[in-house]
């Protein structure tokens, strides 16, 4: 019974101290990759893209456009962006239920992914997967997944898969801080390790599973301190950052089509919203949501490198968020005029 | 045709489709060097090799997941889950991921995925390596379930299932791995959703699956004796179930015994009494009757095992009965 008290104790002391989390922990050596101008304006565009559709998103659920839920990506553009960007057409990826950035990033259409999630015939699945399920298998999206942790099998699979066939493909599994408390997670690393498969593991830290601070559901400070134990290579990167985190997944990738293995990048990052769009994220404070938005903002991060580097002016930045935010409302009216699915296509797709 | 056994059978046909289609790969625990903890794939790690018969660390939720994403990225995996039991610890990859990911994205993908895996009781295994689980597979949309009784049918019906692009569940009733029966040489896959009559008969319909179909054809020798000839059909698979061939036979001999060795209730026994109940609903001269497992875990004294599981007795007794 005493060492049941004496427990206790401590983990209220720890808990006390981790909360609020207002950045990382580990420090990150930031690196800045040496890329051409298209490819800044492609991440730059990326990002804008799933910022802008993500905010309709929100506007279209308010205005009981779409049925049901959806989780929005908003402030974590720099991870999708910044790994995406450092894939090929036919790598594979797999999302999760806050998947609506990793599709966008990996090429993803705005029109049928908002017919999707409106749940309209013309959407991505027929209107029958809705804004957690969306894949696009022909540019390698094998789909965000309803279930945390539900990429784990399939990614490493498909690394196997690739493996096998001989094809340099890899494949990225898109993961929370709230799945790596699945087993999952340790019985796929460990395989993509004994195999050496063509995985790349990439944990977005946005420090919260649904309401609750990762610390304090977590046994280590950040995730990437499993690494060791799963005898895989841990990487962290600064996930608003999206050249930081293109450089690092480059490196990943690169090792992985050589036979070398898969990695862990644990990118720390922020969503700026709640967990999902009724969700007014009553457990964090004003101050800290305000410390991410404004030093932290991966788009702002990016443009602002871009007018340095002379790559982009801030008038030229404006243009094309003016030009996304007009592809974004035509990508709405894309989805509001597409018929919904009739019933009997409910017994489709099933088998094949 | 060749005398072979039920192992062998499975062990052939894994190895005819491997050799027929590179996509084809083995994955499980202990199913390289070892052969397999039941022997079912013994040799095919010497002539395939570790890139095609994987030895998996026990790890079941990891390896059907890895399996699931394979399939669904152009290979053709076989995943064996040696006891039926430890399906149970990859539920999610099996029901949330497998059943459901070609669905829920429209139809663009497949997945071709066979998982092999043991049923029955019997062998004092106890209540953790002994269960028949294959109603729950039955269950869930996006799966295909499938239950040989014979040699024979288990090689036909591996062929296929390993064929299929969606996700079959192959069950083994591992009391009939060293069955010897007549196997026909040639390349001979078996379809889905078609029954067979393993018996005719005129007085009575035995529905029965996997080793149950043997327990049947037991009994209709013991009712032979007695005067009733027993019709004993075997669905084969149950998901897709030829209702077809099972409602004709019932709507001719009038009375139905449906024999499972999962657990009764809420199994299938209770499904396929409920559709024989309203098919034929005209042409039964009695209730359908049911026989499953006894609804306990599968107990590990031999004394308290055997009387759990149905036995032939007990299909006689049944049958007697309903047509006093």
């Amino acid at each position: 019974m005493a060492k049941a008290k004496k427990s206790t104790v401590k983990k209220k002391r720890t808990v006390a101290k981790k909360i609020p989390p207002k950045a990382p922990r580990k420090v990150i050596k930031a690196q800045t990759p040496d890329l051409d101008a298209d490819t800044l304006w492609f991440m730059y565009r990326k990002m804008v893209e799933i910022r802008k559709f993500e905010e309709h998103v929100w506007d279209v659920y308010t205005r009981g456009l779409m049925p049901g839920l959806a989780h929005l990506y908003i402030g974590e553009e720099g991870v999708a962006v910044g790994v995406c960007s450092a894939l090929k057409a036919d790598d594979y990826i797999t999302s999760t239920h806050r998947g609506h950035g990793h599709c966008i990033a990996k090429g993803g259409k705005l029109d049928r992914m908002m017919a999707e999630i409106m749940g309209k015939e013309s959407g991505y699945c027929r209107g029958k997967g809705g804004s957690m399920h969306i894949a696009d298998m022909s540019v390698g999206i094998l789909g965000a997944n309803g279930i945390v942790g539900g990429g784990f099998g399939i990614a490493t699979g498909a690394a196997l898969s690739a493996k096998m066939r001989r094809s340099g493909q890899v494949a990225v599994c898109f993961f929370g801080d709230g799945a790596a408390n699945q087993g999952i997670m340790l019985e796929t690393i460990n395989m993509a390790v004994i195999w050496d498969l063509p995985a790349i593991y990439v944990c977005e830290n946005n420090q919260y599973g649904e309401h609750t601070p990762y610390h304090r559901v977590t046994g280590v400070e950040n995730i990437v301190d499993r690494a060791a134990g799963l005898g895989i290579q841990g990487v962290t990167a600064e996930g608003s950052d999206a050249l930081d985190v293109h450089a690092k997944v480059t490196t990943a990738v690169d090792k992985a089509r050589k036979g070398g293995g898969p990695t862990l990048i644990e990118a720390y990052t922020y969503r700026y919203r709640g967990h999902h769009v009724g969700d007014d994220g009553y457990y964090r404070t004003d101050d800290e949501v305000k410390f991410w938005m404004e030093h932290k903002d991966p788009i702002k991060l990016l443009g602002d490198h871009m007018c340095k580097n002379k790559v982009a002016s801030a008038a030229d930045l404006d243009a094309l968020q003016e030009q996304i935010e007009q592809e974004v409302l035509e990508a709405i009216e894309f989805g509001k005029d597409a018929p919904l699915p009739p019933p009997e296509q409910a017994y489709e797709d099933l088998y094949a | 045709m060749p005398d072979i056994s039920f192992r062998e059978a499975i062990i052939q046909a894994t190895r005819e489709e491997m050799e027929r289609d590179e996509t084809v790969f083995l994955m499980g625990e202990d199913v390289g060097r070892s052969g397999g903890i039941f022997k079912c794939s013994e040799g095919l790690f010497d002539q395939f090799g570790p890139e095609r018969v994987l030895d998996t660390p026990i790890a079941e939720a990891g390896y059907i997941g890895l399996s699931v994403g394979a399939a669904m990225t152009g290979m053709r995996p076989i995943a064996e889950l040696m006891f039926g039991d430890f399906s149970l610890l990859a539920m999610e990859q099996i029901v949330n991921q497998a059943a459901k990911i070609r669905y829920m994205s429209g139809g663009q993908c497949q997945v071709p995925l066979t998982i092999r895996l043991t049923m029955g009781a019997g062998r004092s295994s106890a209540a953790q390596h002994s269960q028949s689980l294959h109603a729950i597979f039955a269950h869930v949309p996006g799966l295909k379930v499938v239950v040989p009784s014979c040699p024979a049918d288990a090689r036909g019906l591996l062929k296929t299932a390993i064929r299929d692009d969606n996700p079959v569940l192959f069950f083994e009733d591992k009391m009939m791995y060293n069955d010897i029966g007549p196997v026909p040489e040639a390349d001979d896959p078996i379809p889905f959703g078609q029954a067979e009559i393993k018996r005719a008969g005129s007085d009575v319909t035995l529905v029965a699956t996997s080793s149950m179909v043997g327990i049947c054809l037991k009994a209709a020798d013991i009712l032979a004796a007695d005067g009733i000839e027993a019709e004993v059909v075997d669905p084969l698979t149950l998901v897709p179930l030829d209702k077809e061939t099972l409602v004709q036979s019932v709507r001719k001999t009038g009375y139905a015994v449906v024999v499972d060795e999962g657990v009764q209730r809420f199994g299938v026994t209770g499904e396929l009494a409920s559709m024989l109940s309203i098919e034929a609903f005209d042409y039964l001269d009695a209730p359908v009757a049911r026989i499953g497992a006894a609804e306990v875990p599968v107990p590990f004294s031999p004394s308290l095992e055997l009387p759990t599981i149905p036995n032939e007795e007990r299909v006689v007794e049944t049958v007697r009965t309903l047509r006093s």
